[in-house]
């Protein structure tokens, strides 16, 4: 018997793959036509760094999304979406080693050292990788699942550390920032909100005792 | 007893249409997100080239002025000059500027030029295109780390400040953009305090290389560069440049500058080019020079060292960035 289409797991993570290679195949596509505006390397930079926070907002999403909406069937492509935001990390710090640091790989220590807004970002890229290779079957089963899902909620100080990187880096007009900050605080409050509830509850059933 | 059991079996989907339907949902929903997602990208990707609508400037001479660019630097096309513009009263994306820019009256316009000189005066447009120009191929470099080669048509700024005969106690001279939300409707946005403001002090104003542009490629300015008149101080970062000037005052005392207003750790009021001194964010030892792959170093006082140092002998240039 056919599945229902929220059951077709199969048929989200081929959704989640092309839409999230899209833009890449975009971006590869416009630099072979040398349509990547007037200053490529300066686009490219931002593209997969906005690409980045998209994704790991997408997996922050995962969660309100089961709890609220009943989408449980989101959680078998977290993974996936996490994966995206990695890939498109290592696209952003591929872009800062060759066009900001003209891939002498000697100065980045010196960078980050000197300057906070790399050092942000490099502290995200940092955290995302442990949980990249970690993002397997076999992994989860050899860690164990709480203590997998203890690693992997990093994901929140990744995701703060990028919009504040974003935000560092901007002259003087921060409306993009500011909105990846706002929906990230707003997902990040949720969970706030929701593990407060947790604690009240588990005093009532204290005092009850 | 089971409900499903009450279905008529004549109302029960056969399962060829029930998987047709289900291939045309996914089909719709595939086509559906490929094209938001894309449609996402082209929204935010860059915009196409721009054309130039300017007018031929009757007035220029063959200029004497020698350029001082290195063999192996060229001049910037049109559509890079027109396409990447800083312009904050219209846009902060650099790549929009051209599209925002493009109803914005530059024709009739006047520049008032007063405060401490003999002969105050209020300039039109007529009069200021009527002023023999040259062209003049400039370096541009920007705060932000890339630059560009500009063939500016113009005429040194000490021709018009001699017209209004400076007093002798002026030691600076102040300048301000045009500014009028109901033609800039996104400055609210821009984060800077507007109108936008830059100050240079007497000698660098008088300073033959100090221009007052009004063309590029031989035509009148486009709106995104500032038209109808801009300064340019090919020396310092380009935000000194100010674009759309219709305000000249001289004064003797060293005038607010809206980048230092906004962040005075970061840009000071000379801002000359200087790869020694970095911006605290990011170096300006090198720069991206626009259309070339790699980067480049950026040179003091940016390749203008011959002709402007002395300006600044005995100053400490870490100090006064």
């Amino acid at each position: 018997m056919a599945v229902t289409l929220s059951q077709d797991g199969r048929f989200h993570r081929q959704l989640i793959f092309i839409n999230g290679l899209l833009p890449m195949v975009l971006i590869g596509f416009d630099a072979w036509r040398g349509k990547l505006g007037v200053n490529p390397a300066e686009f490219v930079t931002r593209a997969t760094g906005v690409m980045t926070l998209v994704f790991l907002i997408l997996t922050l999403l995962v969660t309100p999304l089961r709890k609220l909406l009943g989408w449980n069937w989101l959680l078998k492509q977290r993974r996936l979406l996490g994966l995206f935001a990695f890939y498109y990390c290592c696209g952003h710090l591929l872009t800062y080693l060759a066009f900001d640091r003209d891939w002498q790989l000697g100065t980045v220590f010196e960078d980050v050292v000197k300057r906070r807004f790399i050092a942000v970002g490099m502290f995200s890229f940092v955290l995302m990788v442990p949980l990249a290779v970690t993002s397997t079957n076999a992994m989860i089963k050899k860690l164990g699942g709480a203590r997998w899902a203890q690693l992997h909620r990093l994901t929140y100080y990744i995701t703060i550390g990028g919009v504040l990187h974003y935000y560092m880096i901007v002259k003087s007009d921060a409306t993009y920032p500011l909105w990846f900050a706002a929906v990230v605080a707003v997902l990040l409050g949720y969970r706030v909100v929701v593990s407060l509830r947790k604690a009240r509850e588990r005093v009532a059933v204290g005092v009850v005792k | 007893m089971n409900p499903i059991s009450k279905i008529p079996s004549n109302e029960i989907t056969p399962e060829e249409t029930f998987l047709n339907r289900r291939f045309f949902m996914k089909t719709a929903i595939w086509a559906g997100s490929v094209v938001a997602t894309g449609g996402m990208y082209r929204a935010f990707s860059p915009r196409a080239d721009v054309k130039s609508t300017g007018s031929e400037i009757a007035t220029v001479v063959d200029s004497t002025f020698q350029s001082s660019l290195g063999a192996d630097e060229k001049v910037n096309s049109f559509g890079e000059i027109a396409g990447y513009n800083n312009y904050y009263e219209f846009s902060t994306d650099k790549s929009a500027v051209a599209a925002k820019a493009k109803d914005f009256v530059t024709d009739p316009w006047s520049v008032e030029v007063g405060g401490l000189v003999g002969k105050p005066r209020v300039f039109g447009l007529e009069d200021l295109l009527k002023m023999e120009s040259e062209e003049r191929v400039y370096r541009f470099r920007c705060v932000e780390g890339w630059s560009m080669v500009i063939p500016w048509v113009g005429f040194p700024l000490v021709k018009l400040l001699n017209l209004v005969e400076p007093k002798s106690e002026a030691t600076h001279v102040a300048f301000e953009t045009y500014y009028d939300l109901k033609q800039m409707p996104d400055a609210g946005s821009a984060g800077i305090d507007l109108p936008y403001v830059e100050g240079l002090r007497m000698d660098e104003a008088m300073h033959p290389l100090t221009l007052l542009a009004t063309g590029l490629y031989g035509k009148t300015l486009p709106n995104q560069n500032g038209a109808p008149i801009r300064l340019v101080v090919p020396w310092k970062y380009g935000f000194k440049s100010i674009k759309s000037v219709v305000k000249i005052t001289l004064t003797n005392r060293e005038p607010p500058t809206t980048w230092s207003l906004a962040n005075p750790g970061e840009y000071g009021f000379y801002s000359n080019v200087n790869p020694k001194v970095d911006h605290p964010r990011w170096s300006q030892a090198r720069e991206r020079r626009i259309g070339e792959a790699g980067s480049r170093e950026t040179l003091m006082f940016n390749g203008y060292e011959a002709q402007v140092s002395h300006l600044y002998a005995g100053m400490n240039l870490e100090e006064d960035f």
